[in-house]
């Protein structure tokens, strides 16, 4: 089972984080920090997979960005790199080429996208069909803008 | 993609996000958050009532700001009100803020978990899912409360929507994971394990998860999962590329099934039936043959997903490990990666190798690969890969390779990096001494270890080195050779010093007639190094002197000349100065024959499991190390057993001892198990479970270094007389006052404690003994809290190796933290299959309040002082009761240190009372404790009163200690 998924920037600014067991706040932020620091120190051809605690973290670069799941010892190293490719197509697809900045102006997206796509630590839906079916839907059940052309910006 | 689909309209969430972006420093950021925190703070608390638009965006900007790493203590009601909007999207940002920001707040969680309630009752497919999602976010105990019993219904419901199924399983498996007790097991598990032949892939998928889950708990009820996962994965693996459309993943059908289907097989053994067990093998030929087979796309992708399956399938073949032919496959087959130009195979493949290499199919073809490990150990760029390759050796290792595998293993560490030194060092330590056909190759091996590696050296090396040499005649004259040899050196190691020093204050005779090694050179070579050494190594150097007088009369004034100078004998160390006065005395008063009697040479040490293996096992967490050794105990005879009378049987080699590790954890003294007073030694052994005075071969004066080895190998794993179960409270109360000892013990299975703590931390050892001669599968002990304790003690420890040999012993390590007062015991729950039957355990685990307790000593004013001082009534609890055993003052004393307070004597103006003193350490607070014992023998009652500056602290310890008399 996943345990976490980490997306920070290269510069160490988190973008997103789904955590799949309970946690405190500060034991979250300790564990995030130094996953980043070891994570940004590793160099680019370095294998994707390390050791820590006693998880197993698997985790990839994408542009800007880096993707990073902690598994369990019993996981899968490859089929998780192929966890965070399978999202990546899906924000791509969903935001049409993504970049880092469509999940800093649109990170309740990016939460209801990983929703759809893992659940409590497992994969739920693996087709990217059925998955921005369900976005899709959410969406169109959004209310049309002009029901709120009149409101204040704050 | 629908116009609306990105910024649904929150611009005034755009705006704040671009203006927290432009922020040019961390303090105009927390400006700029403060500035809308007062905002949205206002428009919250304003007479104007706001619409849904605009709580969802104060919702939404409160959510941004906390993962910025912000705190956020208000807007959870707003959130909350959003959830039974109508609106989609409000919901939908009402749930993701609850999701996140979870809050045990009892009245909200009321209102969440109604909220919820009514959105699965919808109907509505896609409220239902966002509930669902929600109590998976969460997956608190309240909402398990809740939700436990609904949710399996919608998961088998004829009319629930495929998407909403999925997922209702992993939700369910969420629950499952938190509060397994609050899951009932019935009727829908049968249909749940259909689930498997569903039409819709993403059923399967999910439903795959849940039930590997279930069945590694409850392996009978899911069995028949077992034909079905077959016959989907063949399905699966035969099915041309495009069969299975969208669930095609670059060119391979549904991985992420397949590897689950393949992680579900692994909670049983080889199907029993020869149809299912004929397809499962074909399966993985075909999966294995796939491999082989041209790529179908360059994409790194297609390859990743390919390989996910394979390696699932090396690890079930591994898990089965019982078709050769299919191991030998896997072997050639990881062979083939570890040669590979992708370095994350290499890595996986010297990851899975590893596992291999302990089947007795495979281990043979496992050592054809060791010129390309060692070839990876030399050349690898990335540390971690060498890291297993230094693991694969290691677990390839036999007699056979020995001498190569050491001799690599030396040759990396000399450029290793420095966070695997101390692994490597341990691990050339525990490989020359479990393969040592030579003993002077075995010290050579160390002498070089410390040579390169000195700084990585622990004391277990050392000590172990020295504990084979005395016991073992025929390689002492060599020992002291070399090192004095070694010691020639201008510059070494000050382990190196140790070692040499304590070889040849045994020794050193043996090589005093060559006259390039007489007695003086000896000394005045040992001497060379002392002034550049730390006190313990010098307190040791002179603990050799004295041998030294015994050894060579000749050159007695020399080394009393020594001992009598200034530096020594008005040394500014306590320790030094002692060692020097004691022993210029003893070699001045006492008579050869005295001298002789007192500086014998140490007698063997009694034989026991390598102490360096114990503390590998630490390192790596206990599962790594034990399999291997398991695996290999048969092919290796154990170089100690040889020439030692006491025959070494088989239950003391695999008895993991972790005594070295526990006197590891406490740098100071031992303060919460005090050992007894000596006098009481014989009552005491009911009260603390160790032995009681364990009788050490100590040279006279020769207090901490050479002291240490024979500490190390007195120490003994506590054993109990044979204990049935017994009432769960009892056991709590038996470990109240003691720290060792037998928990749980029925036919198959016995388990040992063996804990430590210092202030709110603690360590405690689970020792799993199989007493049977049959394996135990899937052996899987759990510890399972409460939310309540959860929240008030903190229990983290690393699964066991699912497989306990018959005979054999696990251990499993729990480090135990206290975050705030707690009552109730953590449960231990142990299933494992015996034969072919399903066995359950549980066992309170006797962790409780009073093992945070630090000893205060104070006067008999102090106490008063503080008595009176918590004479609130909340503070003190008291009660009285009658005695339950024999009302010995002594027993008490110890029951008294046992609990963890201080024993204070002369405090109470009735000498027949008895009053202690400590403090309970946790987290987040160190709560003073007082209490007093007054006996009343004529009515056989004691009166009990505990003063804490917490309640329930002074009622928690008060019911503890009252079980106790």
């Amino acid at each position: 089972m996943m345990q976490f998924m980490l997306l920070f920037s290269r510069q160490g600014k988190l973008r997103l984080q789904k955590w799949y067991v309970p946690l405190s706040d500060k034991e979250k932020k300790k564990i995030t920090r130094e996953l980043v620091q070891t994570v940004l120190a590793r160099k680019p051809k370095m294998c994707s997979f390390l050791e820590w605690r006693d998880l197993k973290i698997v985790y990839k670069r994408y542009a800007s960005l880096y993707f990073c799941c902690a598994i369990e010892d019993q996981d899968n190293e490859l089929i998780t790199l192929e966890i965070i490719h399978r999202y990546v197509e899906l924000l791509d697809k969903y935001f049409g080429s993504v970049c880092e900045l469509d999940i800093i102006f649109n990170f309740e997206k990016a939460y209801f996208i990983l929703d759809e796509f893992l659940l409590g630590g497992e994969v739920q839906e693996t087709s990217k069909k059925n998955v921005l079916k369900a976005i899709e839907q959410a969406d169109l059940l959004q209310e049309p803008r002009h029901e709120y052309f009149n409101v204040p910006v704050y | 993609m629908p116009a609306v689909s990105k910024g649904d309209g929150m611009r005034g969430l755009a705006v704040f996000i671009s203006d927290i972006r432009n922020c040019k420093s961390k303090e105009a950021e927390i400006k700029r958050i403060n500035k809308e925190l007062a905002n949205i703070r206002s428009k919250f608390k304003g007479d104007k009532a706001l619409d849904g638009y605009s709580k969802k965006k104060y919702v939404c900007k409160l959510l941004f700001i906390f993962l910025l790493g912000h705190d956020i203590d208000f807007g959870h009601m707003e959130a909350v009100n959003l959830l039974s909007s109508n609106r989609y999207t409000e919901k939908q940002i009402g749930y993701l803020f609850i999701s996140v920001l979870v809050n045990s707040n009892s009245e909200l969680i009321r209102l969440i978990n109604n909220a919820i309630k009514n959105d699965l009752a919808s109907r509505n497919p896609t409220f239902m899912g966002l509930a669902l999602h929600c109590i998976a976010n969460v997956g608190s105990r309240e909402m398990a409360e809740a939700f436990a019993g609904e949710i399996p219904k919608i998961l088998v419901a004829g009319d629930t929507m495929d998407s909403v199924k999925q997922s209702a399983a992993l939700c369910l498996l969420r629950l499952y994971r938190t509060s397994p007790d609050l899951v009932p097991m019935g009727d829908w598990t049968s249909r749940v394990v259909h689930l498997l032949n569903d039409q819709h892939l993403g059923v399967v998928t999910a439903a795959t998860s849940l039930i590997t889950t279930l069945a590694q708990k409850n392996p009978e009820e899911f069995k028949t999962s077992v034909s079905l996962a077959v016959s989907r994965l063949s399905r699966i693996v035969t099915s041309a590329s495009t069969d299975l459309q969208d669930y095609t993943y670059y060119f391979v059908p549904a991985p992420w099934l397949s590897v689950k289907l393949l992680r579900l097989l692994q909670c049983y053994p080889p199907p029993e039936d020869p149809a299912v067990r004929g397809r499962l093998t074909e399966c993985l030929e075909t999966i294995l043959n796939k491999a082989q087979e041209p790529p179908k796309s360059k994409k790194v992708q297609h390859s990743n997903a390919k390989n996910a399956v394979l390696f699932e399938a090396i690890s079930l073949i591994i898990h089965h490990d019982s078709e050769p032919n299919l191991l030998v496959r896997a072997c050639n087959q990881l062979g083939q990666f570890l040669q590979h130009r992708e370095t994350n195979l290499r890595y996986l493949a010297l990851e899975s190798m590893c596992t291999l290499a302990s089947s007795e199919f495979s281990h043979e073809a496992v050592k054809t690969h060791i010129e390309t490990v060692i070839n990876a150990l030399k050349t690898e760029r990335d540390v971690s890969v060498r890291q297993r390759a230094v693991d694969l050796l290691y677990a390839m290792c036999d007699r056979s390779n020995a001498q190569q595998i050491v001799a690599e293993m030396l040759n990396y560490l000399e450029t290793a990096d420095y966070s695997i030194r101390e692994e490597i060092v341990l691990k050339v330590a525990i490989l020359a001494e479990k393969y040592a056909v030579d003993y002077t190759w075995y010290v050579d091996t160390i002498l070089n270890l410390i040579r390169i590696a000195g700084d990585y050296v622990s004391e277990e090396v050392w000590y172990r080195v020295i504990q084979i040499v005395i016991n073992r005649d025929d390689v002492q004259g060599y020992a002291a050779k070399t090192v004095f040899e070694a010691l020639q050196a201008p510059a070494c190691h000050e382990n190196l010093v140790k070692v040499g020093g304590y070889i040849l204050g045994e020794f050193g005779n043996l090589i005093a007639g060559d006259p390039r090694s007489s007695p003086l050179i000896q000394f005045n070579l040992l001497h060379s190094k002392f002034h550049l050494c730390s006190v313990p190594t010098r307190a040791l150097l002179l603990s050799t002197y004295i041998k030294f007088v015994n050894l060579f009369p000749e050159i007695k004034t020399t080394i009393q000349d020594v001992l009598r100078s200034d530096s020594q004998l008005k040394n500014a160390d306590v320790e030094l100065q002692q060692r020097a006065v004691e022993y210029l005395r003893l070699s001045t008063i006492a008579s050869t024959d005295i001298l002789a009697t007192v500086l014998e040479e140490m007698p063997p040490f009694p034989e026991r499991e390598s102490s360096i293996l114990a503390k590998l096992k630490k390192k790596k967490g206990p599962s790594t190390v034990t399999d291997l050794e398991e695996t290999k105990k048969e092919r290796s005879a154990d170089m100690n057993g040889g020439a030692e009378p006491a025959p070494v049987n088989a239950s003391t080699v695999s008895t993991p001892s972790p005594s070295a590790d526990l006197l590891g954890l406490g740098t100071g003294p031992p303060t919460n198990a005090a050992s007894p007073p000596a006098s009481s030694g014989s009552l005491l052994v009911d009260v603390f479970s160790e032995p009681a005075s364990a009788v050490t071969q100590l040279a006279p004066g020769s207090q901490e270094n050479f002291a240490s080895p024979d500490l190390a190998s007195s120490e003994l794993v506590s054993e109990e007389p044979a204990e049935t179960a017994r009432g769960a409270d009892e056991l709590t109360h038996k470990f109240v006052c003691k720290n060792n000892g037998v928990l749980f013990e029925n036919q198959l299975l016995q388990i040992g404690l063996k804990s430590e703590f210092r202030q709110n931390l603690g360590r405690m050892f689970i020792f799993y003994g199989n007493k049977t001669s049959t394996q135990f599968l899937t052996f899987t002990p759990t510890l399972i809290c409460s939310d309540d304790l959860q929240s008030n003690l903190n229990l983290q420890t690393k699964p066991v190796d699912p497989t306990v040999d018959g005979g054999a012993q696990v251990q499993q390590v729990v480090n135990i933290e206290c975050i705030s007062d707690f009552t109730e015991a953590p449960v231990l729950n142990i299933q494992f299959r015996y034969g072919g039957t399903f066995q359950n355990v549980s066992v309170k685990l006797p962790i409780t309040l009073n093992k945070f307790f630090q000893p205060t000593e104070m006067a008999s004013q102090d106490f008063f002082q503080r008595w009176k001082q918590l004479s609130n009534p909340q503070q003190e609890v008291q009660n009285i009761f009658k005695a339950k055993h024999p009302m010995d003052p002594e027993i008490t004393k110890a029951k008294i240190i046992g609990f963890g307070s201080a024993l204070l004597e002369e405090v109470d103006p009735n000498p027949a009372n008895f009053v202690g003193a400590g403090i309970i350490h946790t987290r987040t607070a160190q709560i003073g404790c007082l209490l007093r014992l007054e006996p009343n023998l004529q009515a056989q009652m004691y009166r009990l009163t505990l003063r804490t500056s917490k309640e329930t602290v002074s009622q928690r310890l008060c019911d503890l200690l009252s079980e106790q008399f």
